[in-house]
């Protein structure tokens, strides 16, 4: 493991007008690790996400505090916002196909940045949608509507969509709630492929998931942390504190 | 054949007419309301037959419009058309954007909710009279076409922004995050997604604004039509926007229906013929092309 | 099935094109970005800086009679003699009272009607016949108001005249029938939307509870949807007081107070459309007919806002 951290967070506060959801949280992802984050509905996991790519911004109710540094820079003083989106990429619960051709979908970003070549974007699209498990199945059809895919398809799709602007960090939230377990094998291996490229964090509410996939796993309860530390120790035999073993043993949550 | 039934007491006999008689009665309202009109509308058009015909549309009304046809009141319905949809649709367009992408939830945008409202509620003559003091007037422009459309572009203003805002939020927001995550701006988002997909709902607002703009009357007879004015030759210009006044087809029916002796009987039930057969076929495109694109809806 | 992951993937792009990414959009697509959306805050206030600069124009046009003005002879008196040489007279009472006997009788007409049309489009139909019904409808609201005063002008006016023996056909039954059918559509259109929010429970539990449809409608719907039809009516109203052509031509042209619902009458509206041609800029007569557009504009204000705050307070429960 690296020494410097990716991601840096101290004291982050946040609430929707007077509730609070996440209370003053502090924790380090360093750079190239999967790192897990689990915890029951409720809990600030989505929150979180969105206040380290800003688009907490986009909700008028949310008042932050507290800062999330990315790569030692923070967040709330980047003065181009979009340019550190790019940096994040975000894959959302329920797959989420815009209205356009698949390669439109995958080539969107990198058009909003700027990129013009045809040939650039072709060489990007494919090497995305290899990336996501999705370029043998879609190969000869790219200019269908993404919104036309089955869910597993079009939660690839996002995947493609959140690598086609070449992040250092991947956040997946919730990536297989919507989506067979037969595709979410195929994207956890792709998983394990980029994390050679990446830092990637993992929200999940299946516990196993993060076992399987997470090099260390966060519990992450009510917004608060309960537990951070390897997976080792949060799925082993005694984890330090009794909720979290609990609630990998399904016994609440 | 073992089937049970109901049987059928005079009371429940008493009931299923009590649902018939409901149903008739409150059909009857609307019949009472629409079955009239299209008598009304057959009637107007079986008595303006005999003057219609290609040459009625394309020549250009004489003797103070009582004799010949009714081409120059078309063209400047056209030209009125024309300019205020040039105006309106952008402004109308870009400010549903705001107000439903970018406005937040705070006083300032309810107010402006409530302009907007209440800008469609100004009576019509009410627009006449603001564009007689501000256009004509105040802005030196004097009665002519340019002043008599851009009244009409700020009375139908409401009709797009209504209908634009309501396809902009049937636009799911999920698009809308997913874009901002992968690092476009607002308005990249908006053009390349939220736009495009409303389409059919912007379109139908600026179809039922070239219909409302063609069939008023009293805002542009108080800024810039004529009652009666020839226009020369073939060509495109045929009326100059910023200095001409022009007629306008409402503005003829209006003249010769309650001013012009002498002319044909059919004369006036032929120009309402016309006028409406515009309006209708105006506001029959947009609910075709509103059923076109609502069939190839992309999610 | 991973052979497409694992051994395929493309070397090239890379942490470098993500630089060249970042060059690429430059200060000039930022900049018209920003410009654009100045462009769009600035549409998006317009429709305040128009509601002011209505009144304001108005307003400015009829000023400065004001002075001259007694307010509760201009709003009373039923003395309109504009065009008097010796002793003009401006009082719009006659004028009111036209402008609002025409609008009660048409809402008299329109109400019951326009609202039992709501209710059996959203009640009664289903499918093709309530496409088809709207779809009529909305084309009904398209009809021009100068072709509604011309309906009236030849269509109605003799069927008056024969039916109830009456010497003149344009005359405010004549306006307010038109005015009716005018309002009509609006009022379904509303008045649907606001049936359609009462919960479908209500209807079950209506029927369940063994209700006829005729029970369903008079005791559950109508009082549940009460705010969203008085709305719609209220939106008709606004509507029926602001129209002008029609009124124009349909309800004759004698300024006075009606004593039948034949007898013809003058509003507000039509007098602004039928003076305004013949006052010369300035004149006294002109600014009056201003001022009647303000009290017009002020009216519907009103009412709009009534209409608007009701719907609201609907979409928030």
């Amino acid at each position: 493991m690296s020494s410097q951290p990716k991601i840096e967070i101290q004291d982050l506060r946040l609430s929707y007008g007077v509730r609070e959801v996440i209370h003053g949280i502090s924790f380090a992802i360093r750079e190239h690790e999967i790192f897990g984050i689990i915890g029951p509905a409720q809990s600030g996991k989505t929150s979180l996400l969105r206040c380290i790519n800003r688009t907490i911004e986009f909700n008028p109710a949310a008042t932050v505090s507290g800062t999330v540094e990315v790569d030692g820079e923070n967040v709330q003083k980047v003065k181009n916002v979009y340019e550190l989106r790019r940096k994040i990429g975000m894959v959302a619960p329920l797959p989420v196909g815009l209205p356009l051709s698949i390669y439109d979908n995958v080539a969107f970003a990198p058009r909003c940045a700027g990129m013009k070549s045809r040939s650039d974007l072709d060489g990007l699209v494919e090497k995305c949608l290899r990336q996501a498990a999705l370029w043998d199945e879609v190969k000869d059809r790219l200019d269908s509507l993404g919104t036309k895919l089955s869910g597993g398809q079009q939660q690839r799709l996002t995947i493609a969509r959140a690598l086609s602007h070449q992040p250092e960090i991947l956040c997946l939230d919730e990536f297989s709630i919507a989506i067979d377990p037969v595709t979410t094998m195929r994207i956890e291996d792709v998983l394990k492929e980029l994390r050679k490229e990446m830092t990637i964090i993992l929200v999940t509410n299946l516990t196993q998931q993060a076992r399987r996939l997470a090099d260390r796993t966060m519990f992450l309860w009510n917004g608060d942390i309960i537990e951070l530390d390897t997976n080792d120790v949060i799925f082993g035999e005694h984890p330090k504190d009794q909720r979290t073993a609990d609630y990998v043993l399904g016994i609440f949550g | 054949m073992a089937q049970a039934h109901f049987t059928e007491t005079p009371f429940v006999r008493k009931k299923q007419r009590a649902e018939v008689i409901a149903k008739c009665f409150f059909g009857g309202m609307a019949a009472a309301m629409v079955i009239p009109l299209l008598l009304i509308v057959g009637y107007i058009v079986v008595q303006g037959a005999p003057s219609l015909s290609w040459e009625f549309l394309t020549t250009n009304p004489r003797l103070g419009g009582i004799r010949g046809g009714i081409w120059s009141a078309l063209v400047g319905t056209l030209y009125i058309v024309a300019i205020s949809l040039c105006v309106s649709a952008p402004i109308g367009v870009l400010s549903a954007v705001y107000l439903n992408e970018y406005a937040k939830d705070n006083w300032f945008t309810r107010i402006v909710n409530l302009a907007v409202v209440n800008l469609a509620g100004v009576p019509s003559i009410v627009h006449g009279l603001f564009g007689l003091g501000a256009f004509v007037y105040a802005a030196g422009m004097g009665k002519s076409i340019l002043s008599a459309s851009l009244t009409l572009a700020i009375m139908t203003l409401p009709v797009i922004i209504a209908s634009t805002k309501e396809a902009l939020s049937a636009v799911p927001v999920s698009f809308r995050e997913a874009c901002w995550n992968v690092g476009a701006s607002r308005w990249q988002t908006i053009r390349h997604i939220v736009l495009p997909n409303s389409i059919s709902g912007i379109l139908t607002g600026v179809i039922l604004q070239v219909s409302r703009t063609a069939g008023e009357t009293a805002p542009i007879m108080l800024t810039g039509v004529a009652t009666f004015k020839m226009v020369q030759g073939t060509g495109l210009f045929l009326y100059n926007p910023v200095e001409d006044q022009c007629m306008a087809l409402s503005m003829h029916l209006y003249y010769i229906a309650t001013q012009a002796n002498n002319a044909a009987p059919s004369l006036p039930y032929a120009i309402a013929t016309v006028l409406l057969g515009v309006v209708l076929v105006v506001n029959a495109t947009a609910i075709g092309v509103r059923a076109y694109l609502r069939s190839r809806k992309k999610w | 099935m991973q052979t497409s992951v694992t051994n395929q993937r493309s070397p090239a792009p890379g942490r470098a094109a993500a630089t060249r990414m970042k060059q690429r959009r430059g200060r000039l697509a930022m900049l018209g970005e920003r410009a654009i959306e100045a462009l769009i805050h600035l549409c998006g206030y317009s429709a305040i800086i128009f509601v002011f600069g209505i009144f304001f124009f108005v307003f400015r046009e009829g000023a400065p009679f004001l002075a001259k003005l007694k307010p509760g002879e201009f709003l009373f008196s039923i003395d309109w003699f504009p065009t008097s040489q010796t002793n003009a007279k401006y009082g719009v009472g006659a004028l009111i009272v036209g402008t609002l006997s025409v609008t009660g009788l048409a809402m008299v007409i329109a109400v019951p009607f326009g609202l039992g049309a709501a209710v059996f489009v959203s009640e009664f139909c289903t499918g093709k016949t309530k496409e088809t019904l709207k779809v009529v409808i909305e084309l009904l609201a398209a009809i021009p108001s100068v072709v509604w005063g011309f309906i009236g002008l030849t269509v109605m006016a003799p069927i008056i005249i024969k039916t109830f023996h009456v010497p003149i056909g344009v005359n405010m039954f004549n306006g307010a029938l038109l005015l009716a059918l005018m309002s009509v559509p609006i009022m379904v259109s509303i008045g649907e939307d606001a049936l359609k929010a009462v919960p479908d429970s209500f209807r079950e539990a209506g029927i369940a509870m063994g209700a006829t449809r005729w029970q369903l409608i008079w005791r559950v719907l109508l009082p549940a949807a009460k705010n969203g039809l008085l709305a719609a009516a209220l939106l008709g109203v606004a509507r029926a007081i602001g129209e002008t052509m029609a009124v124009l031509m349909a309800t004759g042209h004698s300024v006075r107070i009606p004593h039948s619902i034949f007898d013809p009458v003058r509003t507000l509206t039509a007098t602004i459309a039928a003076e305004l041609g013949e006052t010369s800029k300035g004149s006294d007569h002109y600014q009056v007919l201003f001022l009647i557009g303000i009290l017009l504009f002020s009216i519907t204000f009103v009412v709009n806002l009534t209409a608007d705050l009701i719907v609201k307070g609907i979409k928030q429960k």
